[in-house]
């Protein structure tokens, strides 16, 4: 991504990818290369639900953040994909993403 | 005792439906068992000498010598002809089935399975008609169609055993006519409403296995609840414009709080998407070939779960073969690659239904304690603006007439649907706002904002300011396909001051283009 933060930040590179028609909220893109800081104001080792956090205040450019996030998680309805497993295999918002890390969200379907 | 009535009822409802089922069985049985011990007395008429000879022999013959005999005498009788009636399938099913049976997965042993098997499907539309035709072709004994639809026009570019003749029928006799035609050794039972708390145990109690083939969020967890608390695997798909997904839920059908069983609808989306957040096909669109190509890989992964299946032993969980860990697949037709298969959680610890923790249960369905719809939201019709904001089609109308040479005189009319749509048909005149569009528009004051906007937008943007400040005294009028998005778009105009602090009059055409058919032009087009 073209967001780099002025002071030097140590970041790690990410893929992350919107299907089930989260891409719109992504401006209509479905693959996105992100280079997230390691670690959070706190300086705790950034996680899912930072991710997240990031995805919303620098990727999102969609004012409607309620069709993504939902009470401070993403919102019921989607799933977040680790490395092609249910996050909640590897620990949820919790799980510390790792350099070269694919996540994918996945908003459910119910046409038929 | 009282509070224990609802739940005998039930017990004693299932119970007589299981009842009939057994009966049915017996009553099959029977047929089969009589049918070969006909073989000696379908070999034809005695002839008269037969007769004489039977007349002969009759008294001081013993009796199996005599069946013996005459069968021997009877011409022409042949040892094959005799073992012709034996043959687990007729010959036209060995044609029919051949390509399929000399398949190691499959075989004669599957084949048997397959016509053996009643499959349920929930939904005859783009999913369900691919799911059923193929399950059909492929020998499927018995297949249960619900659905409550009548086949419309707009259903055609996909949902393929309906044609055209048949816009106007019930879906599941549609749908059956399709799959007789198909293949008439298949029978149909047909459940011409919608799947409710009330009627899901009756109709799902006589089944193997239930695919989902439903529209919407609220039959998604009341299919899903059912097949756990009657112990069903669950093949379930659904579809949106380009892409789809797929997943084999509550297999094995293991009881609920047997950790070894699959995971059930409830263990993966716990919670329901927020009503507003739902798109349906109607609204965001379906590319034919995607959504049959899911309903295909329904009927896939069901003849491979009911050729696995003992049909005897089904009810002990010993019965079913390990599985595959279970996943969900998803494609996505514009993506490389379009496949995925996506490692699902197991049981869900504290899952509502198939948890040892349930509170989901048979009972449950019946006594009123599970409220499908409430439980996924309503959706509320948009009803934002107050009556002086609103203007009729026919008002409008009125309002473009007065002008002979140019519709929009004296005012502005944006059409806020996406720009395919405004493609296909619009009003003369009518300038194009994108709703997705209005809806990056920065609100206003944040700082910032204005940079996260793409060139397209911006321009947009600066093209509907421009046509708003044009005239302060023009009023501006909105208008949408039905008029939901419609009432958005004014709200957020007023609120970005485009309505000059109410001296300009922003309001929508109610009821949208839809209303424009309607009560105006009934020569315009209906998506
Ligand atoms: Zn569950």
């Amino acid at each position: 991504m073209a967001e780099t933060k002025p002071e030097t930040v140590d970041v790690m590179d990410i893929t992350v990818e919107f299907t089930g028609g989260l891409e719109m909220l992504f401006s209509n893109k479905r693959k996105h290369n992100i280079s997230l800081p390691s670690k959070d104001a706190s300086g705790a080792p950034a996680n899912i639900n930072f991710l997240v956090e990031y995805l919303c205040k620098h990727v999102m450019k969609d004012p409607r953040k309620d069709l993504f996030v939902l009470d401070d998680t993403v919102r019921p309805g989607i799933l977040v994909l680790i490395n092609e497993a249910d996050w909640e295999l590897e620990g949820e918002g919790e799980y510390a993403v790792q350099k070269g890390d694919n996540i994918i969200f996945v908003s459910t379907l119910h046409g038929g | 005792m009282a509070d224990r009535i609802p739940a005998l009822e039930t017990q004693i409802r299932l119970l007589e439906a299981r009842l009939r089922r057994l009966k049915g069985d017996l009553a099959e049985a029977r047929k089969t068992a009589e049918a070969s011990a006909q073989v000696y007395e379908t070999l034809g008429p005695l002839s008269s000498s037969e007769k004489d000879l039977k007349l002969a022999i009759d008294g001081g013959f013993p009796d199996a010598w005599r069946t013996e005999t005459l069968a021997a005498l009877a011409q022409p009788v042949s040892p094959e002809a005799k073992q012709k009636k034996h043959w687990p399938l007729s010959q036209e099913e060995y044609r029919r089935y051949g390509r399929q049976m000399i398949m190691r997965e499959v075989g004669l042993e599957g084949q048997l399975k397959l016509k053996r098997s009643r499959v349920l499907i929930v939904g005859l539309g783009g999913l369900g008609c691919p799911a059923s035709a193929y399950l059909a072709g492929a020998g499927v004994g018995t297949l249960g169609l619900v659905d409550g639809d009548v086949v419309e026009d707009s259903n055609l570019h996909r949902q393929i055993l309906h044609g055209t003749e048949r816009v106007g029928m019930p879906k599941v006799l549609s749908a059956a006519e399709g799959i007789k035609s198909i293949n008439p050794w298949v029978s149909c039972r047909t459940y011409e409403s919608h799947l409710s708390a009330e009627n899901v145990m009756e109709t799902f109690l006589d089944y193997d296995l239930v695919i989902d083939c439903s529209d919407n969020p609220a039959t998604r967890y009341l299919v899903s609840d059912a097949c756990v608390v009657l112990g069903k695997p669950l093949v379930t798909a659904s579809a949106l414009r380009t892409e789809g997904q797929l997943m084999v839920l509550n297999y094995p059908p293991r009881p609920p709080g047997d950790t070894t069983g699959g995971p059930c609808y409830r263990c993966v989306f716990p919670r329901p998407p927020p009503a507003d957040s739902i798109v349906t096909c109607g609204d965001g669109g379906v590319l034919g070939p995607v959504v049959g190509l899911m309903g295909v890989l329904q009927a896939l992964e069901a003849i491979k779960v009911l050729t696995k299946t003992d049909p005897i032993s089904k009810e002990a969980a010993d019965g079913w073969a390990p599985t595959e860990p279970p996943s969900l697949t998803i494609f996505s037709a514009y993506s490389a690659p379009q496949f995925r298969s996506i490692r699902l959680r197991s049981r869900r610890a504290k899952c509502a239904t198939c948890s040892v923790q349930a509170t989901v249960t048979a009972e449950s369905f019946t006594s009123g304690s599970l409220d499908y719809i409430q439980f996924c939201g309503a959706i509320h019709s948009v009803n934002l603006l107050s009556t002086w904001e609103r203007m009729p089609a026919r008002d409008y109308a009125a309002v473009r007439n007065r002008s002979a040479d140019k519709e929009t005189k004296g005012h502005v009319l944006i059409d806020v649907r996406e720009r395919v749509q405004f493609d296909i048909c619009h009003l003369d005149g009518s300038f194009n706002l994108p709703f997705s569009c209005l809806n990056s528009w920065p609100a206003p004051g944040t700082p910032g904002s204005e940079s996260n906007e793409d060139s397209e937008t911006q321009k947009l943007h600066h093209q509907l300011q421009q046509l708003i400040v044009r005239d302060p005294d023009e009023p501006v009028y909105v208008i949408c396909r039905l008029g939901n998005d419609s009432q958005i778009a004014v709200k957020k105009f007023k609120e970005l001051g485009f309505d000059n602090g109410g001296i300009k009059w922003i309001g929508d055409i109610t009821g949208g283009l839809r209303a424009w058919k309607k009560d105006v032009d009934d020569g315009f087009p209906e998506y």
